[in-house]
């Protein structure tokens, strides 16, 4: 088991460039921001060499002109949970999908794109989750605007 | 040739409709496809329109079985937000709940297995032991369930220390009860049979799914909040986490049977530790900013993610349920075992019971069509102990 101090060095002599922002909320919860565009990258670091677990992503809408995306991780017998925070601009709500990387993401991303309208690049089944099928196009329930 | 088998998406003794259909080539099942939504409530969006202390009313009703695991997440992640630390007092008597909790939803899962495996006797005496703990949560809470006792800061009631005797006298009663449960499935030769092997989980496809709770301890991957991160009381009192290698089905029963033993161990611990003190703290409001909630419920973690702008009512609440990662592993769990294992395995990871009500099988080169019910099902499961129970007695 990797040491909490071991995994923050890893992270940011590896991802140091990718990291816009670090925020340590309290020292078990850390927010780190970065560009849509390291997205996969950074996660499949995470995911794959640091053996992070994929807890949930969760959707925010904000006043601003972008809709976050936020992917919460955490380290088998440490108690931080890590947030990789994206700023989807709400002009090109695209990012790319961390499905083929992490199976657990197949569902929260389905649920994202129907809840906030964002489309998630290389998804392999881009469909409705707990929205009928036939629910209007266009209408996406967690938005501030609607 | 190949067969597509829907199973459910209703069934009147749950309040987790899912369909599942299975594509079976002869007794083999090839793939599964599973398909959410029956029951979407939009509870995160309701949470938006609800002030704090309402939100914790509000995700008590999102499950019927594990009530508490909800709000105790839900105070977690407001305290968090605010770096509100409630009285020690409190968080004895929110353990202790917790933990009540986790032997009725365990047991409640005991006796379901049984029912489907066809050991009747099971199902009876599992959910005659679950009254006691149910009557203990009546007594303490006023509820058998959505118990209404957290909030951030604390909690609504107090334990009565006249109680206390009452619940070490029950939890006495509890002890001989999880080594009959043990002795049972341990030593029957048919629940080995029926069990051992059947829909195994690798720690790697644990890991891709994430799945949590006692689907991944029988997994052999040892993640538990409670140990991990932890909350309330958990940090101040000992106890083992139970986890197993095999991954099967066999496995996830043990595990269960085994963190009851662990459960009355805790809430002995807690009850004798708490000292008399302040309950509340009585927070006047959440401030601006975000935070994160985790609890280990019976059935994995939750996990609750919050924006708070410094109103009254949170800007955005994020949920996450145990099941939501569990039931999707279930695609490759499912794999290469029969459709009389088939129901058993999604069981297995205890997803407020798989729905069964209603089971059609399709012949997808003849378009035949033949509905199964739940009686079919379930003579299907117990057809198959009863040929090993005969085979084992020859």
């Amino acid at each position: 088991m990797m040491h909490w101090d071991q995994i923050k060095t890893e992270i940011q002599t590896h991802l140091g460039q990718q990291v816009q922002r670090w925020r340590e909320h309290n020292p078990r919860r850390i927010y780190i921001d970065i560009h849509p565009d390291s997205l996969l990258s950074v996660a499949q670091f995470l995911f794959e060499t640091l053996s992070a677990r994929f807890i949930i992503a969760s959707g925010v809408d904000t006043p601003r002109d972008c809709i976050e995306v936020l992917y919460h991780f955490d380290f088998q017998g440490l108690p931080q949970v890590l947030s990789l925070r994206v700023a989807v601009p709400k002009s090109r709500l695209e990012v790319d999908s961390l499905a083929p990387v992490i199976k657990g993401t197949f569902w929260i991303e389905q649920e994202i794109h129907e809840l906030f309208g964002i489309v998630f690049k290389n998804h392999p089944d881009m469909k409705h989750l707990l929205l009928p099928e036939d629910w209007p196009e266009g209408n996406y329930p967690l938005r501030r605007d609607l | 040739m190949s067969t597509v088998i829907p199973i459910g998406p209703y069934h009147p003794l749950q309040e987790e409709p899912e369909f599942f259909r299975l594509h079976v080539e002869g007794e083999r099942v090839s793939s599964l496809e599973i398909e959410l939504g029956y029951n979407h409530r939009g509870i995160e969006k309701l949470a938006e329109s609800k002030s704090w202390d309402q939100v914790v009313f509000l995700v008590e009703r999102i499950c019927g079985i594990c009530s508490t695991s909800h709000p105790a997440a839900s105070v977690n992640c407001q305290e968090d937000i605010g770096a509100i630390i409630a009285p020690e007092r409190a968080q004895y008597i929110r353990t202790v709940i917790c933990e009540l909790e986790r032997i009725h939803s365990h047991l409640l899962w005991v006796g379901l297995a049984g029912h489907f495996l066809g050991y009747n006797t099971v199902w009876m005496w599992s959910w005659k032991y679950r009254e006691i703990v149910c009557d203990l949560l009546e007594k303490i809470t006023g509820n058998r369930q959505s118990y209404a006792m957290f909030k951030a800061g604390g909690v609504r009631r107090d334990l009565d220390n006249e109680d206390i005797p009452g619940v070490f006298d029950a939890l006495d009663q509890l002890k001989p009860v999880v080594a009959l449960f043990r002795g049972a499935i341990h030593d029957d030769p048919v629940l080995h049979a029926r069990l051992k092997g059947v829909g195994v989980l690798s720690p790697e496809d644990a890991h891709a799914y994430g799945v949590v709770g006692p689907t991944a301890r029988a997994s052999g991957v040892p993640i538990d909040v409670r140990k991990d991160d932890p909350y309330f009381a958990y940090g101040w009192v000992d106890f083992q986490m139970i986890v197993r290698d095999e991954g099967d089905v066999y496995a996830k029963a043990m595990c269960r049977v085994d963190e009851i033993e662990q459960a009355v161990l805790i809430i002995e611990q807690c009850l004798k530790q708490m000292k008399p003190g302040a309950i509340d703290i009585h927070i006047k409001e959440i401030p601006a900013g975000e935070g994160i909630g985790r609890a280990e419920a019976p059935r994995g973690e939750v996990y609750h993610y919050a924006l708070s702008d410094g109103s009254n009512f949170p800007a955005r609440y994020k949920v996450r349920a145990p099941s939501y990662t569990n039931i999707l592993s279930n695609e490759v769990a499912v794999i290469g075992e029969s459709v009389a294992d088939a129901a058993l395995i999604l069981a297995a990871v205890d997803p407020c019971y798989c729905c069964t009500e209603r089971l059609t099988v399709i012949d997808s080169v003849t378009h035949q069509k033949e509905t199964y019910r739940q009686s079919d099902l379930l003579q299907l499961s117990r057809a198959k102990t009863n040929a090993l129970r005969e085979r084992l007695l020859r």
